[in-house]
């Protein structure tokens, strides 16, 4: 290993945070190019990284102890096949939804505020890379509390739009900031039975701990805290408004990214942390997660089916779409957990886009994402609407789509494990999911525009990044092995520390 | 009972004040109050962990030169200062999260001209039914 990747796992995670103090100090014209250069580095730190864990073996495991204190002392950065998976996710999407950002803004924020908002927005990726990387339970809340402000933050810019942004931003902040402490007093549980704060220290010291309540208590303090963050039903309900209303370009990047790192976090503390209990997280698993995870599904796509607003329909679906990675988990066979972590590189890669690309077309009609302001663009946009409209086959899971790989390994997966009733469910969920997308599809083509039939300009730097990730859409649904591989990998680097 | 409420009477204050933080957040209809009783939530849980680090009979985590604590005791106790660094951690994201929050009711307040949950939602109702008409 050459010297100066060794320091990796800290440089990913310390490019965005330093450059948002940076960014917030320059001026507001260069605010954009600042953070598409940082995230972009970010995500080329992070290709290096899984590359060389690649080369490395099935079960490597990369530390980096940060001020130089080994562990249990001192806070550890901490990688594996399951952290460079989720990394690489983070900040591709990351980069992608940076570089649409800015011409996604448009008028929502006023042009010398755009430095301040960029900085929020490095702060929110660079504390969503810190928690995946982290390896310590303490500073993880601190990592959460980082990303979850800034995302605050970045949801009530919508105010300039509709000022009901506002109350939406203050829900979110409650109700993360009560998850987040949840988390901390289930962390204060563990804590003092044990005596440590590190993830596999503490592994490996819970099973020896003789009083089980408390560590249980602690358990049931931890995932309920976590699954606030993960909008995992039926603690969701910050979700939908919090996307509806933040500008656009926001909720391209957190429907992309901001749930898919806390759903880590749940798996991580799951199977690492209280890897050394073979039967209660199993059984949470099994009879908390899968329940859960299947109302999610029913209620996220009933609901988007009747929603009048676009954009808040594809944020219901986000629900729905939780719901199938928090299933795949629930399964809590190697190949649940790979269809979990196949589907949050895929819904990343799904739902980025389609919010790219409602965004480029909103744009033509001042912002406006209702069904009927809509109406006959898809018509009007092409390059826009048939990158948007590739992302959405993907969700349903057409073949040939990476939505479809998807499904099919979580669907596999569960009728391996033998609930099959729950195979049926996702089916008929998949099925209704064609209704609303149908809806979306007939408004955007087939629905007569109130004004001129003409072509409306259309900006290379909104469809450049959709057409990325529509490509990407199909690139992994043909050649699947890749994520398929990585997923794997990372199920079995985390089952690796379950024996 | 009334023993362990002797002996633990700090946790049963946690638990008091815990509860009555969330109830706080959860009943109160003004926004202002709602980050009151967030406070005190977070705060319960501050108070949890600094009794976590207390050992009985323990003193102040500073270790002498001279290797006794100054009493002349040689194998002198030392309370756990670890919840304590923890702690300020916790208090510096409780203070950044009010801030935020009393930021954001400053907002609410200056475009929905109240801070009462029913009154904000009152509005909200008549925008949408506003842009379901148009």
């Amino acid at each position: 290993m050459i010297d100066w990747m060794f320091h990796l796992p800290a440089i990913i995670v310390v490019i965005p945070l330093l450059s948002a103090i940076i960014v917030a100090l320059l001026p507001s014209r260069i605010g954009w190019i600042c953070a598409s250069i940082s995230s972009g580095l970010s995500f080329w730190a992070a290709i290096v990284l899984t590359a060389h864990m690649l080369d490395a073996g099935s079960l490597m495991r990369m530390s980096y102890f940060l001020g130089g204190w080994p562990p249990p002392w001192g806070i550890e950065f901490s990688v594996d096949h399951a952290t460079t998976l989720v990394i690489l996710v983070v900040t591709g999407l990351g980069f992608v939804s940076t570089l649409s950002s800015n011409a996604l803004l448009l008028n929502d924020i006023h042009s010398d505020d755009r430095s301040r908002f960029f900085a929020a927005w490095l702060l929110t990726l660079g504390g969503l890379l810190g928690l995946v990387m982290t390896a310590d339970a303490f500073n993880l809340f601190v990592f959460f509390e980082i990303s979850s402000l800034a995302s605050v933050t970045l949801v009530a810019m919508g105010s300039g739009r509709d000022k009901r942004a506002l109350v939406a931003a203050f829900n979110y902040l409650i109700i993360g900031a009560i998850g987040a402490t949840f988390y901390v007093i289930g962390v204060g549980f563990c804590y003092a039975m044990t005596g440590t704060l590190n993830m596999v220290d503490m592994a490996n010291r819970l099973p020896l701990v003789t009083d089980l309540v408390p560590v249980y208590i602690g358990l049931a303090f931890m995932v309920s805290g976590v699954m606030v963050k993960a909008a995992v039903f039926p603690v969701h309900f910050w979700l939908p408004p919090s996307y509806g209303f933040a500008p656009m370009a926001v909720t391209s990047l957190l429907a992309a990214i901001a749930t898919k790192a806390a759903l880590y976090v749940l798996i991580r503390i799951m199977m690492t942390i209280f890897g050394g209990f073979p039967d209660m997280p199993l059984m949470i698993m099994q009879w908390v997660f899968i329940p859960l995870a299947l109302m999610a599904i029913l209620l996220g796509t009933v609901l988007a089916i009747y929603e009048k607003d676009a954009k808040m329909m594809l944020a219901q679906s986000s629900v729905a779409q939780i719901g199938y990675i928090v299933l795949g988990f629930g399964v809590a066979t190697l190949a649940g957990v790979q269809s979990g972590f196949i589907h949050i590189a895929n819904h990343a890669m799904i739902k980025g886009g389609m919010f790219i690309g409602l965004g480029g077309m909103a744009i033509a009609v001042a912002g406006k994402t209702r069904m009927t302001s809509l109406a006959g663009l898809g018509r009007r946009m092409p390059i826009t609407s048939t990158g948007f409209l590739i992302c959405g086959l993907s969700l349903i899971g057409v073949p040939l789509t990476a939505g479809f790989i998807s499904k099919f390994y979580l669907v596999s997966a569960i009728i391996a494990a033998g609930y099959w009733q729950i195979a049926a469910i996702v089916l008929l969920s998949s099925a209704l999911s064609v209704i609303y997308l149908w809806r979306l599809v007939e408004t955007l083509w087939f629905a007569p525009a109130d004004g001129v039939e003409t072509r409306l300009p259309e900006q290379a730097m909104i469809y450049i990044p959709l057409w990325i990730l529509a490509i990407a859409n199909i690139w992994f649904g043909i050649n699947a092995g890749m994520i398929t591989g990585l997923a794997k990998m990372a199920a079995t680097s985390l089952f690796g520390g379950m024996s | 009972m009334a023993d362990l409420l002797l002996s633990h009477w700090n946790y049963f204050i946690v638990v008091l004040l815990m509860m009555i933080g969330l109830f706080i957040v959860i009943s109160s209809m003004n926004l202002v109050k709602k980050l009151v009783g967030l406070s005190i939530f977070q705060t319960s849980v501050f108070l949890l962990y600094i009794s976590l680090g207390k050992i009985e009979s323990g003193t102040a985590p500073i270790i002498m030169k001279s290797g006794h604590d100054g009493h002349g005791n040689m194998d002198i106790l030392y309370s756990n200062p670890l919840p304590h660094v923890l702690i300020l951690t916790a208090i510096v994201v409780g203070v950044a999260t009010t801030a935020l929050g009393l930021a954001l009711v400053l907002r609410i307040k200056a475009s929905f001209n109240s801070i009462e949950e029913d009154e904000i939602l009152n509005v909200k109702r008549a925008i949408n039914s506003r842009s379901k008409s148009s």
